[in-house]
């Protein structure tokens, strides 16, 4: 696409109806989506979360057991899925098609199976049409999806497309036409890939807003970083750290608080290290971001990642960064 | 606290010594790529003859540390000279490559392909083309299918294969499989029956005349004579993922699984560790990469963090610094180190629970910089080698 779309203020992420949280394994994608979720709970919103990976992960982050692919409460104002591309499918003959198939599913799916390996765009429609078929039904104010990994979100969004390129006649054609403009409506539908300041993590999200602006109409609406160390000296108090580690005020720090301040201080340099090291790549994301998209920070939790609590703390964390 | 040398039995050195294949594997995230470097380079260094490293999607600086930047599927040597940059006269040869999906799909074809016009026919099929650069699965088969193809080169004493982020982490040991079953199904005749027969079968019309109404008849047409000429290859397709299975099963491979000690990606190794215990393949090693030094688990030096917080003001004031700085700094500094002692001591924890305990279990500290030169892969490789 050639148009890109203003990317629509921070304060109106939640004003969307579909939201894709995307990013590579490791960054956080899951505890992010479950913070969305809450947060926008929290602010009014009636929400479904879906878990595209079916691991399981989401459910855990509100303390609920294992979740299918029907959409369950697991808190007030969320519900979470997972999803199922042979319910999806089993689902979408009997609503769109009224094809009653308890009985032969079985080798018809095994068949799709094997379509959707060959062709572009068949698993990722049967995915994606589910998501686009809860935001029609209206039972959700908004929609998040803990997508797959960076490529996989564009090959989603991209699905209705694909699908539209080779199939000309049929009755999947006129199913993907209003999914294509939900899709590729920036102020119904976005994507928020999540990064850390690493790398590798990085230049994947230059690389996918890249993508996503180039072949897919949706937009990017933010993109969070997770796990940002604390800053912990300024310049001038850097200045002070260094004294600090000259032998005669180290014996002094070690007679007052009784013992080696060493590893104390070593670890400190260590910190500070490695957060300049993470900022490199931060700065370097927000020079080549389009400017347009902001870039909300989360800190990274030196407490347990996973279950409630921690998803209640990075909400509260997003909802800072994003304001009212 | 059981100090995991104590489980620990043997060394990377001592169990490359004995392998022709180590297969890195693991969670998203965890340094996968830099650890088959390093291993290979360190492998290079001190087992001697020729190492080669296969890697999926290294981080730019270290394709270019590697000198793999645009070489795409060709192996090429790491220049000598970089090895005596590092400090070190290595006894063998280090090779890298890359990795390039397409390629490898379309010499796959080249090699499989009955005759010259099919060969182009499946070349040009579009179809095709996006099975071999987009199909995600396809990524896994062609990573087996590669080692493959160059273990049986014998060109290499050993062989460190780097495998693709996927949705799980076992997806590249079902792949040949998988990729075995999609050729020689019942199903797949279904679909390609009646445009070969041009009759309609008794048993697939209504699996055709469903198809037919959700898709269209055209689509069908097109994915037919695809794999009608997939088809041509269906035995030698068969033979060869047969082959990759065997090959994963052999006692001269390896597998090393890498993680973190962070929550997820630790339960995630877990499970790919038990994993490979239930397919009866060898698990050779776990690397633990990024864990934090161990002076933080240090309980004076928490104790001596603790005062130093508590007593900040005091302290201050014997300093010859402004104490209307200091004070404040040494409370983050305390506060600082109190926060990563704790993740310190919660990574000793899980680290301490890990259920499948292979007979090496290699530990890596997080380095501050990103490791993007063969002298950093070797820093790592000193950390987990012995």
């Amino acid at each position: 696409m050639t148009t890109s779309p203003a990317a629509p203020a921070t304060g109106g992420l939640f004003g969307h109806q579909l939201l894709f949280v995307t990013g590579k394994g490791g960054v956080g994608k899951t505890t992010v989506t479950a913070a969305l979720a809450q947060l926008a709970a929290q602010r009014g919103k009636r929400v479904l979360a879906c878990d595209i990976d079916a691991s399981g992960g989401l459910g855990a982050m509100f303390e609920a057991g294992p979740v299918g692919f029907v959409p369950t409460p697991v808190a007030p104002g969320v519900s979470v899925m997972s999803m199922d591309t042979e319910a999806s499918l089993r689902e979408y003959l009997k609503v769109s098609l009224r094809i009653p198939l308890a009985g032969r599913i079985g080798p018809l799916a095994k068949a799709f199976d094997f379509v959707a390996t060959a062709a572009p765009g068949v698993r990722e429609i049967l995915t994606v049409g589910k998501l686009c078929w809860e935001v029609r039904e209206g039972h959700y104010d908004l929609v998040v999806v803990d997508a797959p990994a960076s490529g996989h979100v564009v090959s989603q969004l991209g699905a209705p497309q694909a699908i539209n390129d080779l199939v000309k006649v049929g009755q999947i054609r006129s199913q993907t036409d209003w999914m294509l403009e939900l899709l590729s409506d920036p102020r119904r539908t976005g994507v928020i890939p999540v990064t850390i300041p690493e790398e590798m993590p990085v230049s994947e999200t230059l690389e996918l807003t890249e993508r996503i602006e180039r072949e897919t109409s949706a937009a990017v609406v933010a993109v969070i970083v997770n796990k940002v160390l604390p800053e912990l000296f300024s310049t001038r108090e850097e200045a002070i750290f260094e004294e600090l580690r000259t032998p005669a005020n180290l014996e002094v720090i070690a007679a007052d608080a009784g013992g080696d301040p060493g590893p104390v201080l070593e670890a400190a340099r260590l910190a500070v290290s490695t957060r300049r090291a993470r900022a490199v790549h931060l700065q370097l994301l927000q020079e080549r971001l389009d400017p347009r998209v902001p870039i909300l920070l989360l800190p990274y939790l030196f407490t347990r990642v996973g279950g409630l609590r921690s998803t209640r703390q990075v909400a509260t964390a997003l909802g800072e960064e994003l304001g009212s | 606290m059981s100090a995991p040398a104590e489980v620990r039995r043997g060394s990377l050195d001592q169990l490359l010594a004995s392998k022709e294949i180590a297969i890195t594997c693991g969670p998203g995230g965890v340094g996968k790529t830099t650890v088959a470097a390093s291993v290979a380079a360190m492998a290079a260094c001190h087992h001697g003859g020729k190492v080669l490293v296969v890697t999926v999607d290294p981080a730019r600086r270290l394709a270019d540390a590697l000198g793999l930047k645009g070489l795409g599927n060709e192996e090429h040597r790491i220049d000598a000279e970089m090895f005596r940059e590092a400090g070190v006269s290595p006894r063998g040869e280090l090779w890298a490559a890359m990795l390039d999906t397409k390629a490898s799909w379309d010499a796959l074809i080249v090699r499989h392909a009955p005759d010259a016009r099919t060969r182009e026919q499946i070349l040009r099929n579009p179809l095709y083309r996006n099975i071999s650069g987009r199909f995600v699965q396809s990524h896994d088969y062609i990573a087996m299918e590669r080692l493959f193809e160059i273990h049986s080169t014998g060109d290499y004493d050993l062989i460190v294969v780097d495998t693709p982020p996927s949705r799980h982490a076992l997806d590249f040991l079902d792949a040949p499989k998988r990729m075995a079953e999609f050729f020689s199904s019942r199903l797949l005749r279904w679909l390609i029956v009646p445009y070969r027969s041009r009759m309609v079968t008794l048993a697939s019309r209504p699996f055709q005349q469903i198809a037919d109404r959700i898709l269209g008849t055209q689509f069908l047409t097109d994915i037919s004579e695809f794999f009608i000429l997939f088809q041509s290859m269906h035995a030698g397709f068969i033979e060869r993922a047969d082959a990759v299975v065997r090959l994963l099963g052999d006692r001269r491979t390896t597998f090393l699984v890498v993680s973190t000690l962070d929550s997820s990606p630790l339960s995630e190794a877990e499970q790919f560790a038990g994993e490979l215990g239930r397919r009866h393949l060898h698990l050779g090693a776990m690397v633990l990469n990024r864990t934090l030094p161990d002076y933080l688990r240090d309980p004076a030096a928490l104790a001596v963090a603790r005062s130093i917080g508590e007593r900040a003001d005091e302290l201050a004031g014997r300093l010859p610094t402004d104490p209307a700085i200091t004070a404040p700094l040494l409370r983050e500094i305390a506060e600082s180190f109190i926060n990563f002692s704790l993740v310190a001591r919660r990574e000793a924890e899980q680290r301490n629970e890990l259920a499948h305990v292979p007979e090496v279990l290699a530990t890596a500290p997080a380095f501050e910089h990103d490791i993007a030169s063969l002298t950093g892969l070797l820093a790592l490789g000193q950390t987990i080698w012995r």
